[in-house]
């Protein structure tokens, strides 16, 4: 029997390809928007429940002053503090070729240091001291106010070398920013990303702020992650009456509020994603109409031989949940091996993620589809009387 | 005992408002490895009794009873399962599977037995073989000549063996010498291996082939 139903597949063999073609292309820009959604998701996933951040309670574009630093390392619980400013320099050599910059300071290394590994580095001379926790490999990086630890992926993406001074030109803080790559890292922890460019504050404060030290962000490390909400409330009622007063929150609730910035984009991305579904619904249930019609009278032979009405239906419907079905893994798993990892998204965005959870809906509506659009077939094809199918003529 | 059997058969069918009286409380006894032709002009109900007698429609009132099983009141998968094992049906228009080779399509019948492929295949092949195709099995039916689609036809019908062969006009689209064929291999199916057959003609010269002949007009047998 099912002989039977791959023989009417490759009856109409274009027909078959392009029918299972366009479920491919469906399914594969199904899991592609599915997979920008599950990249969001996965940005949120570098935020660390360990980790706090600091900012300002108004808005993340206003600064908070240096001074506050003390005030929240002295929070019990509070075991290190790094600065975090976002930069938002260009590449002049291809200013649209985005990439997410950040000036750090010395402990920032030491909160990250699990989520990342240093792949390359300049060599420093020994016994040059790094601040405790800091991989010793970026020690060159700390000995120099200009120098920068680059993503490899970046690296490789502007074909930059370790040693090298490039160029970043401000947009935030205007003028041209020399810096030398004095390391390359790899993302251990993939949300981390790799297409991101850290420097020292202390650069950015000096040339860019006239010695002032205004900061954008806070990042702190717990010395016991259960008591984020007592420090949380600690820091936040230490500054309540001060202007400014602090928003502190876990890294993840940090994340997790940076892409609730995209707003509706989601959502329209989901609204696109079905409604690519549903006109390959509508292709494939008129495609299987149609070679459904074009054998009434064989299915009234077959019927006739003694083809169960129950029979007829299970043929029509694996025909067509094996071209919705093959399309549909082979669109879902191209999304998956082709996209998943790629560096579509670029900036901050860590790289694109096609999760498993993305694929399987894929496929399930793969399926569905496959039943939809061959059920009415089907039905049609089963509920036709022998007399009348045998009498007309295709 | 007689093979076929219909008592008091009525077939009506309804055209919008109309009711079309097709068949009108028509009887009929067929002994066992009988050949019979069923003639008469068109629109008189040969076809409509042919397709009752092969559970293919059913009476609107009425019995009609195949080898001793009444199956005016069977329907659906039952039906089907009684179709399979008990009637040969052959098409005037042949009806292959156009995608399907002549070996493939004699097996089709035998898919709905449990049954190895191996033993389908040599079934099949016998098959076409007692119609004189058993170098023809790698065919397709547009590599057959009309004649030897309807005995391709014919090894289909027979491959089950069932014990009731029927044939709508079976040579009404071949030529004088192919038909002859055909009417010479329903001949040798009736004679040799003692099937009934149920033929309905429009040819007169074909009808002479069975052992009896019925006329249908208006629904009801004139002789």
């Amino acid at each position: 029997m099912f002989k039977l139903v791959l023989v009417n597949l490759f009856r109409n063999k274009i027909r078959t390809f392009l029918t299972m073609a366009s479920v491919t292309v469906a399914l594969f820009l199904f899991c592609t928007l599915g997979g920008v959604l599950d990249t969001l998701q996965e940005s949120i996933k570098v935020g660390s429940e360990s980790r706090l951040v600091v900012r300002n309670k108004i808005s993340l574009v206003q600064w908070i002053p240096m001074a506050y630093r003390q005030r929240i390392q002295s929070v019990p619980g509070v075991k290190l503090v790094a600065v975090q400013n976002w930069f938002g320099g260009q590449d002049p050599n291809d200013k649209r070729g985005f990439f997410a910059q950040f000036a750090v300071d010395e402990p920032y290394m030491a909160i990250y240091g699990k989520d990342f590994e240093i792949v390359q580095h300049s060599d420093a001379q020994a016994g040059v001291a790094v601040p405790e926790g800091v991989d010793p490999k970026l020690a060159a990086f700390y000995l120099e106010r200009t120098a920068c630890v680059v993503g490899q992926k970046l690296l490789v993406k502007k074909g930059w070398k370790i040693g090298q001074t490039i160029t970043i030109a401000g947009t935030i803080f205007p003028g041209d920013w020399p810096m030398t790559i004095r390391a390359v890292y790899h993302a251990k922890n993939k949300s981390f990303g790799e297409e991101v460019l850290f420097f020292h504050y202390k650069y950015l404060s000096e040339k860019g702020l006239g010695g002032q030290e205004p900061v954008g962000t806070y990042v702190l490390e717990l010395s016991d992650p259960s008591q984020a909400s007592r420090v949380i409330q600690a820091i936040d009622s230490q500054f309540e009456n001060a202007a400014p007063a602090t928003l502190t929150e876990t890294e993840q609730a940090f994340s997790a509020g940076f892409v609730s910035m995209y707003g509706n984009v989601p959502f329209v991305l989901r609204v696109i994603g079905l409604a690519i579904v549903f006109s390959i619904l509508l292709i494939a249930a008129n495609t299987m109409m149609t070679a459904i019609r074009e054998r009434t009278s064989e299915f009234g032979v077959l019927k006739t031989l003694g083809f169960s009405d129950g029979a007829v239906f299970r043929m029509v419907v694996t025909e067509a949940a094996i071209i919705t079905l093959g399309g549909g893994l082979l669109g879902a798993l191209g999304a998956k091996f082709l996209v998943d990892g790629s560096a579509m998204t670029s900036g901050f965005l860590p790289p694109m993620s096609v999760y498993w959870s993305t694929v399987i809906t894929g496929i399930i509506i793969a399926v569905v589809i496959g039943a939809i659009s061959g059920l009415i077939p089907a039905l049609q094809a089963s509920r036709l009387r022998i007399v009348d199918a045998l009498r007309r003529v295709d | 005992m007689a093979s076929v059997e219909v008592r008091n058969v009525v077939k009506t069918y309804k055209r919008d408002a109309e009711e079309l009286r097709v068949l009108d409380g028509l009887s009929l006894s067929i002994p066992d490895g009988a050949f019979v032709a069923l003639m008469g002009p068109s629109g008189s109900g040969k076809t409509t009794l042919l397709n009752l007698i092969g559970g293919v429609d059913q009476p609107s009132s009425g019995d009609v009873e195949i080898a001793g099983t009444n199956i005016a009141r069977m329907t659906g998968a039952s039906l089907a399962k009684w179709r399979s094992a008990s009637i040969g049906y052959i098409f005037q228009t042949y009806n292959l599977i156009p995608v399907l080779t002549a070996l493939e399509n004699v097996e089709l019948p035998l898919l709905l037995v449990r049954m190895s492929g191996a033993e389908r295949r040599k079934r099949a092949t016998t098959a076409l073989e007692l119609v004189g195709l058993g170098d023809r099995l790698k065919h397709y039916p547009r590599q057959l000549s009309g004649g030897q689609e309807q005995r391709v036809a014919i090894a289909r019908a027979l491959v089950s063996d069932p014990k009731v062969l029927l044939a709508d006009e079976p040579t009404g689209d071949l030529d004088r010498k192919s038909a002859e064929e055909v009417l010479n291999l329903l001949d040798r199916l009736n004679r040799e291996f003692k099937k009934t057959i149920v033929m309905v003609t429009h040819d007169p010269h074909a009808s002479q082939r069975a052992s009896r002949q019925y006329h249908l007009d208006k629904g009801v047998l004139s002789n």
